[in-house]
């Protein structure tokens, strides 16, 4: 057994996670619940194990690192985090009907792990620093919140339509109401803003521990920094303006977007000096 | 006059303009990841056409981050952060150490929360009820008489009020940090071949010399490998000299520079030659000499009678991935000439008739340093951690306050308790419930 057959097993267990939480949104049967969060427990501590073993066995082979270097490490740690993240919002909110709109991103994002090659490879001496780790668990985090803030900006909207439409006996109807939706989005917004900002800082710390420059204007640097422009402008909007509800939900999703782009977008469509994930 | 005054003001404090400027730094962000940087202008020219690259040149969008629209923009970021500071900063103040014991009578009973009791007992023993059991839940009172009553006061977080100015400052601070840097310091990049020293170092871009008022002795490099033959760890043994004298000495790696006098010292690069350091010591006499040996050319060292001869003649992989094996040709006139090998980093003891040598060899390298001097860094530092605390006391303290109004109504006691908090209402109607649950189980016991 190694960390890469058993995060093959968490790529399908999110999956089967994912699947069994929107069975549960569109059937309603309570026991699936049941089973989904079993399913989501049992994937994430083999998530946690798989990352563990894979730190493990970097150690094994003479190069030991914490496993968060590459864009596929750093995908098993994003879809650690999403299921962490979600699992504490499903016991903080003893709601089920999120996962449908949460889990789904856990499980894209080790399907799209599963396309890197799962090697371990040593590190450049670049990435020898504690600030890395620092690093990459702050943004992952943030980006965690971001994406279920992201689901449920979906869900809102959808809830939203629906209501005026038809106002009873939906299956929107399980859902938590419109103002407590709200108020998870917007709590789920802050909570991945000051991760955020955490992780912008560590980077540059980082930066200027290895090169000298805590900020160059990198397109890596520089998406970090307008995906942090639009969750400012989100949070003023929301503090100064009143803005909430489906506005908000909307700066959720083009948020997201904005995250997915620095994290996978710059990568493969820009170049720049963050080349390793 | 005045008036024109007051809408200047409040166009530059408000924040319709941040979320303006917000956008626009956001869009115009974009280009420069889109367009590359800092390229010659015939870069431009082959990517994109004349005219489009005279446009650019004109927009100063190859350097656009150091252009003057730009810097503008966040200038007008700050003037917007200042502007509103200072017009809001006044009245949250008089939040912060607003004297609640004072608070109109008439708003407590229009609070959205709030709840009514009726104890059987006097005033005094309901207000003193009622403050046990405040300070059971955790709300620390203060109390005061009012007309017809007693009112209690409570509150948590009022500082809180000031998180969000503390992070518009530490946008300020961390601003004036890059500003110090861009005035003050220089970014630069220094070659040292082993065993030397140098004082110069050349700035990037320009590649202007700046002559340090010390030099750096570079007096080895070391470059590990991995099992792959990737590099695994640059090393360097530095010793920082002032007028020759030497007064620090310090090994850098790739993220473990050396400071000295505002400078930082950073790993970035090497140069190898294809030639070897090598030291010859005459153990017998203890006289030794250092040389820059070529693989395949005849080294002689003349040393009393006898001439040294010696030359790098083979070399060979080891098991060891990076790390070679020479073969060596030595001969000091005193019978058969001897070979032996020796690895890279190592040392050989090469006994002729009665007197011994010993023989040292290492690749030969120069080490490429980084230099920076940036003052500012720790403004920039100080401004993260300032922005850190502040979103913390912004987002996650709120301002909340409890007062209770126990008065004389018709002859019976009235307890009148409400609330309110500055942000996340929903968790304050928790925190008020189970307050409220608890003064009223205790006036009711």
């Amino acid at each position: 057994m190694d960390s890469s057959q058993l995060l093959g097993f968490t790529t399908f267990a999110y999956l089967l996670s994912a699947v069994l939480y929107i069975g549960l949104f569109v059937f309603r049967v309570k026991k699936i619940g049941t089973v989904a969060t079993v399913v989501t427990l049992a994937a994430f501590l083999i998530n946690t194990a798989g990352i563990g073993l894979r730190w493990v066995e970097s150690h094994q082979m003479g190069i030991g690192y914490a496993p968060l270097s590459n864009m596929y490490e750093s995908l098993v740690f994003f879809a650690w985090s999403i299921a962490i993240f979600y699992l504490f919002l499903e016991f903080k909110y003893k709601n089920r009907y999120l996962g449908a709109f949460s889990m789904p991103f856990a499980a894209i994002a080790m399907a799209l792990a599963e396309m890197k090659n799962p090697q371990i490879t040593p590190l450049i001496p670049a990435l020898q620093s504690n600030w890395l780790i620092a690093h990459v668990v702050t943004c992952f985090i943030g980006y965690a919140a971001f994406a279920v803030a992201c689901g449920f900006g979906i869900l809102y909207l959808l809830k939203n339509r629906k209501k005026e439409h038809e106002p009873e006996g939906n299956m929107l109807s399980q859902l938590p109401s419109l103002r407590v939706l709200d108020d998870i989005i917007h709590k789920t917004l802050v909570f991945g803003f000051m991760w955020l900002t955490a992780g912008i800082i560590t980077g540059a710390v980082w930066a200027n521990s290895a090169w000298g420059t805590y900020w160059s204007w990198d397109p890596k640097e520089t998406w970090s920094l307008i995906t942090w422009f639009i969750y400012a402008a989100a949070l003023h909007a929301r503090f100064t303006r009143g803005w909430g509800g489906h506005r908000i939900a909307w700066f959720s999703i083009v948020g997201f977007g904005s995250v997915m782009f620095t994290y996978y977008g710059v990568n493969f469509l820009l170049s720049g000096l963050h080349s390793y994930g | 006059m005045s008036k024109n005054k007051n809408s200047f003001i409040d166009f530059f404090a408000s924040v319709k303009l941040a979320l303006f400027v917000l956008f626009f730094l956001a869009v115009s962000s974009i280009i420069g990841t889109v367009i590359p940087q800092k390229k010659p202008p015939e870069a431009y020219i082959e990517l994109y056409g004349d005219n489009m690259a005279k446009l650019f040149q004109v927009l100063d969008i190859p350097d656009m981050y150091n252009s003057w629209w730009f810097i503008l923009l966040l200038g007008l970021l700050c003037l917007n952060l200042i502007v509103c500071t200072i017009k809001r900063l006044p009245n949250v103040w008089r939040m912060v150490t607003l004297d609640n014991l004072t608070t109109d009578l008439s708003r407590l009973g229009k609070m959205k929360e709030r709840k009514t009791y009726h104890p059987s007992g006097s005033i005094n023993e309901a207000a003193s009820q009622v403050k046990n059991s405040m300070t059971s839940c955790g709300w620390k009172s203060s109390e005061t008489e009012r007309e017809g009553g007693i009112l209690l006061f409570a509150q948590t977080g009022p500082w809180s009020r000031l998180g969000v100015y503390v992070v518009h400052a530490s946008i300020i601070v961390i601003f004036i940090g890059a500003m110090i840097g861009s005035y003050f310091g220089y970014k630069g990049s220094m070659m040292i071949p082993e065993t030397t020293s140098k004082d110069t170092i050349f700035e990037f871009g320009t590649g202007k010399p700046l002559k340090l008022d010390f030099s750096i002795l570079c007096e080895r490099f070391i470059l590990t490998r991995y099992d792959t033959g990737a590099p695994k760890e640059f090393l360097s043994d530095l010793v920082v000299l002032e007028q020759g004298k030497e007064v620090l000495r310090r090994s850098i790696e790739v993220n473990d520079p050396l400071h000295y006098k505002g400078h930082t010292f950073y790993q970035s690069s090497y140069e190898p030659y294809n030639k070897f350091l090598v030291t010859l010591t005459n153990n017998n006499t203890a006289q030794s000499e250092r040389f820059l040996a070529e693989p395949g050319k005849e080294v002689k060292w003349k040393m009393g009678q006898s001439d040294i001869t010696y030359g790098i003649i083979n070399r060979q992989a080891t098991n060891e991935p990076g790390v070679l094996n020479y073969k060596i040709w030595f001969d000091d006139e005193s019978g058969e000439p001897s070979t032996f090998w020796i690895l890279d980093g190592g040392s050989v003891s090469v006994p002729r008739g009665d007197t011994d040598y010993t023989f040292t060899l290492k690749e030969f390298f120069a080490t490429g340093l980084q230099v920076t001097k940036d003052p500012g860094v720790w403004y920039v530092y100080i401004g993260c951690i300032l922005m850190l605390l502040g979103l913390t006391a912004a987002f996650f303290v709120s301002h909340r306050r409890i007062w209770v109004f126990i008065s004389n109504e018709d002859g019976k006691s009235q307890v009148l308790v409400s609330g309110t908090s500055n942000k996340n209402s929903l968790a304050f109607e928790k925190t008020f419930e189970k307050l409220t649950n608890k003064i009223d189980s205790d006036l009711s016991a």
